[in-house]
C-alpha cells in the first residue's frame, strides 16, 4: 500500500474532509489521484495482492527469469516435486520459460482445502492400516495443493468500498454508491413502495435470482428482481406471517395466519397444510429438502417437501418461537426464546442439542455465518452478540447499540447487517469467516419505514431489506461470493439445466436422520464402537486374539539350541520389554508432574497453603 | 471514496448459441459446497443400491455335451475359444462370441479326466479313463480327412490330470505318480512319487515354470522342482485337496480346493500356516481359478454354486448359482478377467460376468468417469453399517442357505466347548490353536 502522497495532477490540495466528502465520486478504475485511505472495506486485501498477483508487471528490457509470481507471500509450500531447476530450460527457440515448474501455491490458501483433520488422535492400529492411512492424507494434502492452484482461474473478484483518507465509509450514502458504480450495477439498486400492504418480508432464491414478498395485509409476489420481471402477484386475503422459496424458484412456502401454504411461481395455491398451523417463521435447508417452521404453539416442525410428509415435530417447550434461523454448515435450526437462550435443534433428537445463554432478556434475533462459525444474536438488553460455533458457544465480541437490532443477517462474505427501526446497519470483518468488529459501520442507511424483513442476496452485492413501506434493495460492495460453482447454484442456468440440477439434487437428499453438530462426523472413525466391538470379541473367543505372543526363540542350527541358551534368550527378550514399560510409565510420570508443576509455580497464591 | 461492485457480464456465463455446450463455471470452494460427507455417502448409498439392482450376472449357457462336464481349458491366444470335456469322452471346442460349438470329438472312451491346451494355442492334449494321453490339432481336419489325434501314448495306468507347461514343449500328467513328458517322445522323461496313493491334480507355475504342484488323495499337497529328480515338500491336511492352482502374478503363492468345504491360500515358503483360510461353502470345493490379475479367484463346489473370493479376504465377495445348475465340476476364469466359465452336472457350461453388475460393452467416457466415481464413493463408505449390508446381501437357494445356518450352529458349539474347556483348565495347558493351524497336519521336507 502506497503511503507517500502522489503529486495530483489538476486536483486542488484538499482543506478539510468535508470537501473531500462532497468531491464529485469516481468510479473505481479511474486512475486514482489520491493516496486511498485506511481500508474500511472487506475485499480490499485480498483484491490489492490478486492484482498484483495476477498481472505481473514483466520489465521489459531484461530477460532474468522472476523467480515467483507471487514472492510478496511469506510461506510457500514447498514440495519436492516442486523444486525449480537452478537454470529454466530453454526451448529449441532459445526462449526461456520465465515461470518454470508449476505454479507455486500460498500455504493459507491450500489450508481452505485439507479436510483431514491431524490433531484427532485415532486408536492404535494395525500397521497395514496406519499405511493406508498414511497414503490417504498424501493424497489429500496433493488435492488440496491442487484445488488451490486451481483458484487462479476464478474469474470474478469481489467488491469493495473504501473511503478516502480518513472518509468514514458509513457516511457514504446509497445515492453516491449509486452514481459511482456502472449502469448494471446501479439498477440493482431499487426502492418499490408498497405502503398499502403493511411491512413485508422478504427471501431471494437459493440462486439469487429471483426475489419474493409478502406483506402483512397478504400481498404476495415473486420476480425475477434483476431482470424486473414480475413472475405471479395475488393477495391471499389473510395476513402473511413469512415466506420462502422452496428448492428452485418454482415453488412457494407462504405462512399465512391460519396455515402454511405453498404457491407455484404462478401464484397457483399447490397446497394448504394444516397440519402446519399459525406459523411464524420458515426456514428451507435445501440439501435435504425440509420445510423447518416455528409456531406460536412453541411446536419445530420439519416438513419433507420432497414427498409432502412431516418428518417431526418438536415440542421446544419454551412458549412462542418467533426467532429462527438456520445454520446453512450443518442445517441445526438456531431457536431464539424469551428467557435469553438459543436452542439449537436437529430432527433427529427430541431435546435441543445445545442450548447457549446469550442475552439477559428475550432474544430478539438470531444470524449464523455460512462458513457455520459466528452466530449473532440481538436481545431485549439492546446488546448484540457475536458467538463462536465451533465448540465452546463462547461470545466473541459484544457491543450496546442505541435501538437493539430486530433483524440480522449475515452475507456469503461475512459482512453483518442489522435492522434497527428504520436504519440498516452493516458492519464488517477482515474476511471471509473472521468476525466482524462491531466498533464502526460499513455502511449505513435509513429506510422510510420500519424494518421487517433482512436477507443478503447470494452471489449479488445486495442486501434485500422489507420494510413497512416496503422494499429495499441495497448496495451493499464487498458481500457477495463472486465466483459462483455452476453444477450448485447457478444464477444464470437455462430452464434445462434447472431440470437437470433437481434431479440430482433429488437423488441426493440428505436424510433428516444425518443432522448433527458436526457434518464431517460420518467420514470418521467411530471410535466408541470400534473398541465396544473388540471388547465383545475377546469375550466371544475367551481370548484376545491381537494379544503380542510371548516371544518364542527359534532353535539355532548345529548344536547352539542348548536348553539353557534358549531359556537365556528368553529371559533377555522379557528383561528388555519390562524394563520398556517401565521407562515408558517414569516418563508418563514425569510428564505429569512437570504439568502439575507449572501453574502453581507461576503466581503463588495466598490460599496455597490449604492445598494437601 | 472508491468503490467496486460485483458486476457480471452475462455474455460470460450463457453460450453464444443454443450449438453451444452450456456454460458451467466452477469454484471449489468448501463453503460453496456444503454437506460435502453427508451427500457423498447418499451417493454411495446410491450407487450400492443401483449395483445390486443391475447385479445380472448370467450371461450365457452353452449346451451340447451328452453328460457332465468334467473339464475346461482356455485357449491362450484366443479369448473367444474354450475347450471341454465330459463325461462320455466327448472333447468340444466352443466359440463363446458366438455361443455355439464349432468341434467335436469323440476322443476317449470313458471319462475327459483333463484337457490342457499348449502354450502357443496349436495344438490341446487330453487324458481318459481310456489310459491314453492323446495330442489334438487345434484347427479341424480338412475336407474328407478323419478326426485323429496327431499322437498318442498309451500308458501303463488310468491318467486324471494333465497340464502343459508354460514356455517348453514338455508336460506332466498325473495318476499313480506324476510323469514329465516331451511332447516328442512317448515315454516320460521322469516320473516322481510321495508313498502310494492317486494323484487327483497337477499344476505347472506360470511364473517359476519349473516348478510343479500336485494333490493326492491321502490328503496332502507335493511340490516338486522338475530339475530335480524328488519331490520338494509337501503339507498335510486334514481332509483330501481336490485341485490347487498357482497365483499368476505372485510365483509362490497357490490356492487349495479342499473337501472340507474350504479353500486354503497358501505361500509355498511356509507351508505350516496358510496365508488365509476362505469359507463360505456348504460343501466340497471341487474346483479354483485364478484371476488373471492374481487378485481373486474363482471356486466352484459341490454345492451347486461358484464363489469368488478376494485373496486376501476369507470370506466371498460373490456367488452364483441358478436353479438348474448342479454340481460344479470345474471353473475358470477368462484370460482377459471380465469372465467366467463353470462346468456342471447336467451337461452345460455357463458364462457368467465376473462383476456381476459391470455394463458390457464400449463406455462413453462420462459413464466410465461416473463409475469411477461411484466405485471410489462404494469403497469410501463401506464400512457404514447400511452400506455394508445393502452390498453383503444375496439371495441363495433353500438348500444353501439352511446349511449355512445349520454349519454356523455346530461352529458356534463347538467354539463354545472350547472356551469352556479354556475356562476350566490350568492357564496355559490347552493351548490357542488358530483357525490357520487347525487344519494343518503336518509339513514334510
Amino acid at each position: 500500500m502506497e503511503t507517500a502522497p502522489k503529486p495530483g495532477r489538476d486536483d486542488p490540495p484538499k482543506k478539510d474532509k468535508l470537501q473531500t466528502k462532497k468531491k464529485k465520486p469516481r468510479r473505481y478504475w479511474e486512475e486514482e489521484t489520491t493516496p486511498t485511505g485506511a481500508a474500511a472495506s472487506p475485499g480490499l486485501h485480498r483484491n490489492k495482492k490478486r492484482n498484483r498477483e495476477l498481472r505481473p508487471q514483466k520489465p521489459k528490457n531484461t530477460h532474468t527469469p522472476k523467480k515467483s509470481r507471487i514472492s510478496k507471500k511469506p510461506q510457500i509450500l514447498k514440495k519436492p516435486r516442486e523444486q525449480r531447476n537452478p537454470e529454466p530450460q530453454r526451448s529449441l527457440s532459445g526462449a526461456q520459460d520465465p515461470f518454470p515448474g508449476p505454479a507455486p501455491v500460498p500455504v493459507e490458501v491450500a489450508q481452505k482445502f485439507r479436510r483431514i483433520d491431524k490433531s484427532k488422535k485415532l486408536p492404535h492400529s494395525k500397521s497395514k492400516t496406519r499405511s493406508r492411512l498414511e497414503v490417504a492424507e498424501a493424497e489429500e494434502e496433493e488435492i488440496s495443493v491442487k484445488a488451490a492452484r486451481s483458484e487462479l482461474l476464478l474469474a470474478e473478484e469481489p467488491g469493495f468500498l473504501e473511503g478516502e483518507d480518513g472518509e468514514d465509509t458509513a457516511k457514504i450514502c446509497q445515492a453516491d454508491i449509486v452514481e459511482a458504480v456502472d449502469i448494471a450495477s446501479a439498477a440493482k439498486h431499487f426502492d418499490l413502495n408498497l405502503r398499502q400492504f403493511g411491512p413485508y418480508r422478504l427471501n431471494y432464491s437459493q440462486t439469487g435470482r429471483h426475489l419474493a414478498f409478502g406483506g402483512r395485509r397478504g400481498h404476495v409476489a415473486a420476480l425475477d428482481w434483476v431482470t424486473k420481471r414480475l413472475t405471479c402477484e395475488i393477495n391471499v386475503m389473510e395476513a402473511v406471517r413469512d415466506i420462502r422459496f422452496l428448492h428452485s424458484e418454482a415453488l412457494l412456502a407462504v405462512a399465512q395466519n391460519r396455515w402454511l401454504h405453498i404457491y407455484d411461481n404462478q401464484g397457483i395455491e399447490l397446497h394448504c397444510i394444516r397440519r402446519c398451523d399459525r406459523i411464524t417463521r420458515l426456514e428451507f435447508l435445501p440439501f435435504h429438502f425440509l420445510l423447518a417452521t416455528s409456531s406460536e404453539t412453541g411446536f419445530l416442525t420439519y416438513l419433507d417437501v420432497s414427498v409432502g410428509k412431516i418428518v417431526v415435530a418438536l415440542n421446544a417447550r419454551a412458549g412462542r418461537l418467533d426467532v429462527m434461523t438456520q445454520n446453512p454448515y450443518n442445517a441445526v435450526i438456531h431457536l431464539g426464546h424469551s428467557n435469553g437462550t438459543v436452542s439449537l435443534w436437529s430432527p433427529a433428537m427430541k431435546e435441543p442439542l445445545a442450548k447457549i445463554l446469550c442475552h439477559r432478556g428475550g432474544v430478539r434475533a438470531v444470524a449464523v455465518d455460512s462458513t457455520g462459525m459466528l452466530m449473532a444474536t440481538s436481545g431485549l438488553d439492546h446488546q448484540l452478540k457475536i458467538f463462536d460455533l465451533r465448540g465452546t458457544f463462547q461470545p466473541l465480541s459484544a457491543r450496546t447499540l442505541p435501538l437493539g437490532a430486530g433483524h440480522l443477517a449475515f452475507s456469503q462474505r461475512g459482512l453483518l447487517a442489522a435492522g434497527m427501526g428504520d436504519v440498516v446497519n452493516i458492519w464488517t470483518g477482515q474476511g471471509k469467516a473472521s468476525p466482524p468488529s462491531l466498533e464502526k459501520p460499513y455502511l449505513t442507511h435509513r429506510l422510510s419505514g420500519h424494518v421487517h424483513g433482512l436477507q443478503f442476496c447470494p452471489f449479488e452485492d445486495v442486501l434485500g431489506v422489507g420494510h413497512s413501506g416496503g422494499i429495499t434493495s441495497m448496495l451493499v460492495p464487498g458481500a457477495a461470493e463472486p465466483n459462483f460453482d455452476g453444477l450448485e447454484s447457478n444464477p444464470y442456468r437455462s430452464r434445462k439445466q434447472r431440470q437437470e440440477w433437481e434431479v440430482k439434487a433429488l437423488l441426493e437428499k440428505v436424510p433428516a436422520e444425518l443432522i448433527c453438530l458436526d457434518p464431517r462426523a460420518l467420514a470418521e472413525v467411530d471410535v466408541i464402537s470400534l473398541e465396544q466391538e473388540k471388547k465383545e470379541r475377546i469375550e466371544r473367543l475367551g481370548y484376545d486374539p491381537e494379544s503380542k505372543a510371548p516371544f518364542q526363540p527359534k532353535p539355532k542350527q548345529k548344536g547352539r539350541s542348548s536348553t539353557a541358551s534358549l531359556v537365556k534368550r528368553k529371559r533377555k527378550v522379557m528383561d528388555e520389554e519390562h524394563r520398556d514399560k517401565v521407562r515408558q510409565s517414569l516418563e508418563q510420570q514425569s510428564q505429569k508432574q512437570a504439568k502439575a508443576a507449572k501453574p502453581v509455580g507461576a503466581r503463588p497464591s495466598a490460599l496455597d497453603r490449604f492445598v494437601r | 471514496m472508491k468503490v467496486k461492485m460485483l458486476s457480471r457480464n452475462p455474455d460470460n456465463y450463457v453460450r453464444e448459441t443454443k450449438l453451444d455446450l452450456q456454460r458451467v463455471p466452477r469454484n471449489y470452494d468448501p463453503t460453496l459446497h456444503p454437506f460435502e460427507v453427508p451427500r457423498e455417502y447418499v451417493r454411495a448409498l446410491n450407487a450400492t443400491k443401483l449395483e445390486r439392482v443391475f447385479a445380472k450376472p448370467f450371461l450365457a449357457s452353452l449346451d451340447g455335451h451328452r453328460d457332465g462336464v468334467n473339464c475346461l481349458a482356455k485357449h491362450p491366444k484366443s479369448l473367444a475359444t474354450v475347450l471341454s470335456g465330459s463325461c462320455d469322452g466327448e472333447v468340444r471346442i466352443w466359440n463363446l462370441t458366438k455361443r455355439n460349438c464349432i468341434r467335436t470329438i469323440q476322443a476317449h472312451e470313458g471319462f475327459v479326466r483333463g484337457i490342457c491346451t499348449r502354450f502357443c494355442g496349436s495344438s490341446f492334449f487330453t487324458v481318459g479313463d481310456d489310459k491314453t494321453v492323446k495330442h489334438w490339432k487345434m484347427d479341424g481336419p480338412g475336407f474328407g480327412e478323419e478326426e485323429e489325434p496327431l499322437h498318442t501314448i498309451l500308458g501303463k495306468t488310468v491318467y486324471t490330470g494333465i497340464d502343459h507347461h508354460w514356455k517348453e514343449a514338455i508336460f506332466a500328467t498325473c495318476g499313480q505318480q506324476v510323469d514329465i513328458w516331451d511332447e516328442q517322445k512317448t515315454s516320460p522323461i521322469c516320473s516322481m512319487t510321495w508313498g502310494f496313493d492317486s494323484i487327483s491334480s497337477v499344476k505347472f507355475n506360470p511364473i517359476e515354470t519349473f516348478l510343479l504342484g500336485s494333490c493326492a488323495s491321502d490328503r496332502n499337497i507335493v511340490l516338486y522342482d522338475m530339475r530335480q529328480a524328488t519331490p520338494l515338500k509337501k503339507v498335510i491336511l486334514d481332509m483330501r485337496t481336490n485341485t490347487i492352482c498357482w497365483n499368476p502374478m505372485e510365483a509362490f503363492i497357490f490356492t487349495a480346493a479342499n473337501e472340507d468345504y474350504n479353500l486354503y491360500t497358501f505361500d509355498m515358503r511356509a507351508l505350516d500356516t496358510p496365508v488365509m483360510v476362505h469359507m463360505d461353502h456348504v460343501s466340497a470345493v471341487l474346483d479354483v481359478d485364478y484371476c488373471p490379475t492374481g487378485k481373486e479367484f474363482v471356486s466352484a463346489s459341490f454345492d451347486k454354486s461358484i464363489r469368488i473370493f478376494p485373496v486376501d479376504k476369507s470370506r466371498s465377495r460373490e456367488v452364483y448359482h441358478t436353479k438348474r445348475m448342479q454340481h460344479v465340476i470345474c471353473v475358470k476364469w477368462t484370460s482377459d478377467s471380465k469372465y467366467i466359465m463353470c462346468g456342471s452336472d447336467e451337461m452345460n457350461i455357463r458364462l457368467w460376468k465376473a462383476n456381476a453388475s459391470e455394463k458390457l460393452g464400449v463406455l462413453t467416457s462420462r459413464e466410465k468417469a461416473a463409475k469411477d466415481y461411484n466405485q471410489k464413493l462404494k469403497e469410501k463408505f463401506q464400512h457404514h453399517p447400511h452400506i455394508k449390508r445393502i452390498a453383503r446381501h444375496r439371495h441363495l437357494p433353500k438348500s444353501i442357505y439352511s446349511q449355512i445356518q445349520e454349519q454356523r450352529v455346530m461352529k458356534e458349539a463347538r467354539r463354545r466347548k472350547e472356551v469352556n474347556r479354556l475356562k476350566h483348565s490350568k492357564p496355559g495347558s490347552v493351548p490357542i490353536v488358530s483357525e490357520k493351524k487347525k487344519h494343518i497336519v503336518a509339513v514334510v521336507k
